[in-house]
């Protein structure tokens, strides 16, 4: 069994108490190591999560554990060093002159001396591929640089977890695909747990688990697999169902016995070519 | 349209003027503006406008840009010039124009002024120029640290300088954005009466505070998500360092200030 | 209105050196009543060229014509405002443009501008919340206490309102989810139906070009790399890929298909079933 890293716990939020209710009740853990994606459409209360857990937020009843420590106005900044989050507009989060300036900053909030500061630029601006804009003004970069640059600042001052909160929503595909693809493979090497927040289902099939949230409620938490297979009940709560699942149900239909639910298109090929040779 | 904004005027370079430390750059103008006052004759002029466009030249900024730069100012050093030929009443009277009667005073007089105004701008210039606004900051706050004593919040003043400018070019194609897509729904801001286009402006400037409030409301959150607390305790990348290059620099600047005296006392 | 575009060259900064080319001996035709998309990575050029479109820009070098509109670079037509009643241009994100304190006078906004009388403007403003799916309670609500999709939808019945001959959407549905982005691109292409637009759409989406557009153009760098219907422009997965686009997921599972199993199915913008049946023919070997 893995340690739990972040607990909720009978966790309810709401802006004020005229509101309604952004969250109800919502209990879950994600572990050590984790890939877990949260997905619902706008307005399902997925990114006020994110906001709970790094205390930019607190919760009016229940409790949100880190690493076993509550979250709560004198643990913050305690937790916002195990805590990275990744914002959804690439330009009101980049606060630096330059790259190595705004990959700098979390680490001069810190009060990190400035030798090691230099040697986490460069390892962390090369992990993500930077290394090349250093000097580079923000206005220079694309969506997709700034929202690197942005991975690389969290990730130098070596948090526990990463939260992107919907990072990739204002990017285009190509930035949407670089982006995903370092923060996998980062996460992986780094022993990172890993959360994204989308309502993008294609950008997920490599996690984990999957939480799926709709009307402030967890509607459903499961592996993408198992997700996939409710597309009906997918497009009622808003959400989009990836082209393979479709076209997996359509070749049911049309006589095919597929074994498994393919994710991708290589699973799906590999069955028909499994069939096709038995014939 | 990304790649070609200009925040300041700052053009990237690699030259000698380029690379001297801020301060010392901030510094050698802070002196030169007092002793362009000092030159009262044409060799102590001439070692000024020397030293200036020695400087213009090592910066190895095509001069057609500065130049550009300058177009507004020009009509003030002509003004300038004008002024004083016609209201000094010193010297000879070279000739008659008019009801006005020219003196050599006066065209001396103007000259003197207007090489001095022209250098002035001509110096500062060069500053923004060969300098990128955050090292101007840098540059600032560390010479107004001794004011940290007297609680002078000089942390906060540079942090906020430093996001404004970080921020101009965001804003500068927000409000490029803004004013395009309200031009599209028929808008014009540049013909009809005056108090058509200040109206015009309302539907440019709503939603670019608009955006302005939640680009600060997110940049707040995002800094306080990345630990951010106030000046305290803070380590710092940016440091500023006084090289050999600096010190060439003062040396030079300081033969410029004993030459200038010399020429004006004997020239 | 046909729009053509002949040789269009289009300089930034000019003399400066910051001087660049954002577009470049570009020429293209679009027939009226046609549904085109526009792809390009981002500084392909796709912005400037929007903006050719209603006279906010006029080309360095070349012509454009918007129907008997012309634009070069000394002679900006005198009736621009004509031009931009005709024009409609959705921006990306356009709920950033609202700014008046009432839903209604936000969508009158436009059509006063052009001097729309009052009594037509009231039906319009009716006619754009319809269209866009918002209910006629909100009119005197404050657009800022809208959701953001609902704020989306306000800001595109505000250009509606105008109801031009053209309308130009430069990704109108980034940062909606899926649910959102079907029911504006859906709504959009009734509405080229109906009406009989013109429609530009610039988007990265692969997809909704497949699905919507009766033509292609891709930019690359300021000039056209390719231009067709769309099952002849993605076709061309290697050319696209080239310079690193991709073609619609339907079109890679197919090359996929036939590189694993050795027979192919052509692509010819069949729907997913008629795809099946393909599939299964070939796997039960029927032929």
């Amino acid at each position: 069994m893995r340690k739990a890293l972040i607990e909720f716990r009978n966790v309810s939020f709401r802006y004020s108490d005229t509101n309604p209710w952004v969250l109800k009740d919502l209990s879950f853990s994600i572990y050590e190591n984790e890939f877990v994606a949260i997905i619902g459409h706008n307005g399902s209360g997925k990114s006020t999560i994110a906001k709970l857990v790094n205390g930019l937020l607190f919760p009016q009843e229940g409790e949100i554990l880190i690493n076993g420590v509550t979250v709560n106005e004198e643990t913050i900044w305690d937790i916002r060093r195990e805590v990275g989050m990744v914002f959804q507009n690439p330009d009101n989060q980049f606060v630096g002159a330059t790259v190595q300036d705004d990959v700098a900053f979390g680490m001069e909030n810190r009060g990190i001396p400035r030798e090691e500061m230099i040697k986490r630029i460069e390892d962390n601006l090369a992990a993500v591929g930077m290394l090349d804009y250093r000097l580079t003004e923000p206005h220079r970069l694309s969506g997709g640089q700034k929202q690197r640059v942005a991975i690389a600042g969290v990730l130098a001052i070596y948090p526990k977890v990463l939260i992107l909160d919907e990072a990739t929503a204002m990017l285009d595909p190509r930035g949407r695909k670089e982006i995903m693809q370092t923060v996998a493979s980062l996460s992986e090497q780094q022993g990172l747990s890993l959360i994204t927040i989308t309502h993008d289902l294609a950008e997920v099939v490599q996690a984990e688990r999957i939480i799926v949230m709709n009307q402030g409620e967890i509607w459903a938490e499961a592996t993408p697999r198992e997700i996939f297979s409710k597309r009906n009940q997918l497009k009622e709560i808003g959400l989009d169902v990836p082209f393979v699942a479709i076209l997996a149900d359509e070749l049911k239909r049309a006589g095919i016995e597929l074994t498994k639910e393919p994710l991708n298109h290589e699973e799906l090929l590999e069955e028909l070519w499994t069939l096709h040779s038995k014939t | 349209m990304n790649n070609s904004l200009i925040i300041g005027q700052y053009v990237p370079g690699n030259s000698f003027i380029h690379r001297l430390d801020p301060r010392t750059k901030i510094t050698i103008i802070f002196f030169f503006v007092f002793i362009v006052f000092f030159a009262n004759n044409v060799p102590s002029y001439g070692v000024l406008v020397l030293f200036a466009l020695t400087c213009m030249f090592t910066s190895k900024i095509p001069i057609r840009f500065i130049m550009k730069g300058l177009t507004p100012v020009w009509f003030l050093i002509i003004f300038t010039f004008i002024l004083h030929l016609i209201v000094t009443r010193e010297g000879t009277v070279l000739f008659e124009l008019g009801i006005f009667e020219i003196y050599s005073g006066g065209l001396i007089q103007g000259f003197a002024i207007s090489i001095r105004f022209f250098l002035l701008i001509l110096v500062t210039s060069l500053l923004t120029l060969t300098t990128t606004p955050i090292e101007i900051t840098d540059a600032i706050e560390d010479m107004l640290h001794p004011l940290k004593r007297f609680k002078f919040p000089v942390h906060e003043l540079a942090l906020m300088m430093s996001i404004s400018l970080r921020f101009i070019p965001t804003l500068m194609q927000e409000t490029d954005k803004i004013s395009k897509a309200q031009a599209s729904r028929g808008v014009d801001f540049r013909t009809g009466p005056l108090k058509e286009r200040i109206k015009a402006i309302v539907p440019l400037l709503v939603p670019l505070f608009i955006s302005a409030f939640k680009r600060a409301e997110e940049l707040a959150m995002a800094m306080e998500a990345r630990g951010y607390q106030g000046g305290d305790n803070r380590s710092k990348l940016r440091e500023l360092q006084i090289t050999k290059l600096d010190i060439f620099g003062y040396i030079i600047f300081v033969l410029v200030i004993a030459v200038l005296f010399v020429t004006r006392t004997y020239g | 209105m046909d729009i053509t575009f002949k040789n269009v060259t289009y300089i930034y900064q000019k003399n400066s050196p910051f001087e660049h080319k954002a577009l470049e001996n570009l020429s293209f035709h679009i027939p009226s009543g046609t549904f085109v998309a526009i792809i390009g990575h981002t500084g392909s050029g796709k912005s400037t060229l929007i903006q050719h479109l209603n006279g906010l820009t006029v080309p360095s070098e070349g012509e454009v014509h918007i129907g008997d509109f012309k634009l070069t670079n000394d002679e900006k037509p005198k009736n621009m405002k004509e031009l931009r009643s005709k024009v409609g241009v959705v921006f990306q994100y356009p709920e950033h443009q609202l700014f008046e304190e009432t839903i209604a006078k936000d969508i009158a906004f436009g059509p006063q501008n052009f001097g729309v009388s009052e009594e037509e403007i009231e039906r319009r403003t009716k006619e754009a919340l319809r269209q866009v799916r918002l209910s006629e309670e909100l009119l005197e609500r404050s657009p800022f206490d809208l959701s953001g999709g609902q704020k989306r939808r306000v800001a595109i019945a505000g250009v509606l309102a105008i109801q031009p001959e053209v309308l130009v959407l430069d990704e109108p549905t980034a940062g909606l989810d899926p649910r959102g982005q079907k029911e504006i691109m859906d709504m959009f292409y009734n509405l080229h139906r109906e009406a009989g637009l013109t429609t530009i759409l610039v988007t990265h989406s692969m997809d909704d070009a497949l699905k919507y557009a009766d033509q292609i153009l891709i930019l690359n760098k300021g000039t056209k790399f390719m231009e067709g219907t769309p099952i002849d422009v993605f076709r061309q997965k290697e050319a696209l890929q080239s310079v690193q686009l991709d073609v619609p997921e339907v079109v890679q599972f197919l090359t996929s298909f036939e590189e694993k199993m050795g027979k192919p199915i052509n692509f010819s913008n069949q729907s997913i079933d008629e795809i099946a049946t393909s599939i299964s023919e070939i796997v039960k070997g029927v032929e």
